[in-house]
């Protein structure tokens, strides 16, 4: 019984193999390759060449403007991300399920409609081009513009990454700490946030990585202002459009550096999990030992 | 007993109120979600209501427009197709077999979630062009991969390639083997349970995955405009078309062309919302 047991739950070991192999040989060739081939064209000319490239006043602003663009738009998604999963996993009302779609809405709409949306809103022929024209207003090709694109296309990171996690845990200890008298805030900040912060902080970390990253959306409402309105995956752009590669692929790989840096982090948040669940001082209450 | 009952009831129906914060957290989502989402896709479907039926349909459905959709559509079904075969193998992979590197590439498949697009675009191109690494050894065959439909369908896979890993992988790691254990004690060979008990299992989470990375491929424009060509009536996307009616100042047709994009984009979450349903009526 033992032998028929083992051979029809567990794969023979060539299928095992071949299939280690196939996967590893794609993930090689249509993830590790093109990073690789980003390094490689980056340090053509050396490091000095690309350390040279990233300090280009034009590149510095960019890398300054991504950087503040990431600085808005995550703490706002992670409130709104916050709120958003507080009221479907912990309350109940009428169209839950209609919110959760509509939260889920900007993963399938195309970066460049967002874009477009957004210039249909504020751009000079929008809904509100004349009056923030006459208030000297700019949002269209300008900064908030950005910011705006940015938040929209990170939108879902952080509710989508809270609301399974908050839904499986339940609503029995925010029950409880409210029959023992404790307030909204307090009980989000005592009893829930130790539980999600894990899940949490993956959220804010996929939203930062997609807020540095974006490109499509905010290709269409920042009007490409050299050292003003671009980005960094926007200067990659310009720079790869005048034949600039080692300009063009060293931001690229400082780009994929914030990206690899994200996994890391991703994968160190995953292993330490189970161990701190376990440990017995919630870093939110520092009244316990 | 007749009172805890009674007050253990009454807490049970009052249940939802119990737990404070609805109106701020609510209010909030909801304002959000106007402000930022609901608002300004709005104005793009305002916008191409008001160009009247004609030039609705002039800008929406021109010879040009078709053939990007076209193309954005039949490049993402294949990406997505790629994706969902690679994509449950590696799931499987993952889940089911102890080998060296496994945490390796486990933070390896994340990788298009996180770098830009336009990164990918760039690094992608140089790869699959003539001179390109890839390239070099495809050109003596005949194959070009770059400046062709072959590199909107390479960069489109590449962009959704963790979908259908990511979706599998927990609902493979939840699936007991006990079932697989009993099937096994019930007589069934190795192929009869992958095909009667796993897959059936895995159906609306690998489903579910494959509409994800359609949905994504479909919009995607970063990746794509450095390795298509991006030539009119051969390998132009539709996103593409949207940014070049709006250099034209061409407001009209832009929304017009990204109504029917956003048709497209409600209907794949309506269909992805459907197969969740139908999954979680499966798991019960």
């Amino acid at each position: 019984m033992s032998k028929p047991l083992y051979g029809a739950t567990e794969d023979p070991v060539w299928v095992r193999y071949g299939l280690i192999a196939l996967v590893v040989a794609f993930v090689g060739l249509m993830l590790v390759l093109p990073l690789i081939a980003v390094f490689a064209q980056a340090l053509a000319k050396g490091l000095q060449g690309s350390l040279k490239a990233l300090s280009d006043p034009d590149a510095l602003a960019a890398i300054r403007l991504t950087l503040m663009t990431a600085a808005i738009a995550v703490p706002c998604n992670t409130f709104l991300g916050v709120c958003a999963a507080w009221a479907i996993a912990k309350q109940d009302f009428l169209f839950k399920s209609v919110l959760i779609s509509l939260i889920d809405l900007p993963f399938s709409v195309s970066p460049v409609v967002a874009g477009l949306a957004y210039v249909l809103v504020f751009g000079l022929q929008g809904w509100f081009g004349r009056w923030l024209e006459a208030h000297d207003i700019k949002i269209i090709f300008a900064i908030p513009g950005i910011v705006l694109a940015t938040v929209f296309v990170t939108f879902p990171f952080v509710a989508r990454e809270l609301i399974p996690l908050m839904q499986a845990q339940g609503r029995d200890e925010e029950e409880a700490a409210v029959s023992l008298g404790a307030g909204g805030l307090t009980t989000f900040l005592r009893v829930t946030a130790p539980n999600i912060r894990w899940g949490l902080m993956y959220g804010v970390l996929l939203c930062n990585a997609r807020a540095m990253g974006e490109f499509g959306a905010v290709s269409v409402v920042s009007g490409h202002i050299r050292g003003v309105t671009d980005t960094m995956p926007l200067h990659v752009e310009i720079l790869y459009n005048e034949y600039d590669m080692v300009g063009a692929f060293s931001v690229a790989a400082l780009l994929c550096l914030l990206a690899i840096a994200t996994l890391v982090l991703k994968a160190v948040v995953e292993r330490l999990q189970p161990q701190l669940t376990n440990a017995t001082a919630p870093q939110t209450a520092p009244t316990r030992p | 007993m007749t009172w805890t009952e009674g007050a253990w009831r009454f807490q049970s129906l009052r249940r939802p109120s119990v737990i404070p914060g609805f109106g701020l957290t609510f209010g909030v989502t909801l304002l959000g979600l106007c402000l930022v989402v609901l608002i300004p896709l709005t104005a793009v479907l305002a916008r191409s209501a008001l160009m009247g039926s004609a030039a609705f349909a002039q800008a929406a459905f021109s010879a040009r427009a078709l053939h990007a959709y076209g193309l954005s559509l039949s490049a993402a079904l294949i990406g997505a197709s790629v994706n969902a075969v690679f994509g449950l193998a590696t799931a499987w992979v993952l889940v089911r077999y102890a080998f060296p590197g496994r945490a390796m590439l486990n933070a390896l498949v994340d990788l298009p979630f996180a770098p830009p697009t336009a990164v990918a675009g760039i690094s992608l191109a140089g790869l699959y062009g003539a001179t390109g690494w890839i390239g070099r050894l495809l050109a003596p065959l005949g194959i070009k991969a770059a400046y062709n439909e072959l590199g909107v369908v390479i960069a489109l896979t590449f962009v959704g390639l963790p979908f259908v890993v990511r979706t599998v992988e927990p609902v493979l790691r939840d699936l007991a083997s006990d079932v697989e254990e009993a099937a096994a004690s019930l007589g069934a060979d190795r192929l009869q349970i992958l095909a009667r008990v796993v897959l059936p299992a895995l159906a609306p989470a690998w489903i579910t995955g494959f509409a994800l990375a359609f949905a994504r491929a479909v919009g995607e424009y970063g990746s794509v405009i450095f390795i298509a060509g991006n030539m009119p009536y051969k390998t132009e996307i539709a996103p593409l078309l949207i940014t070049i009616e709006l250099e034209q100042f061409d407001y009209g047709s832009a929304s017009a062309i990204a109504a029917v994009m956003l048709a497209i984009a409600l209907a794949m979450l309506l269909t992805i919302n459907g197969v969740q349903a139908w999954a979680e009526r499966f798991a019960k």
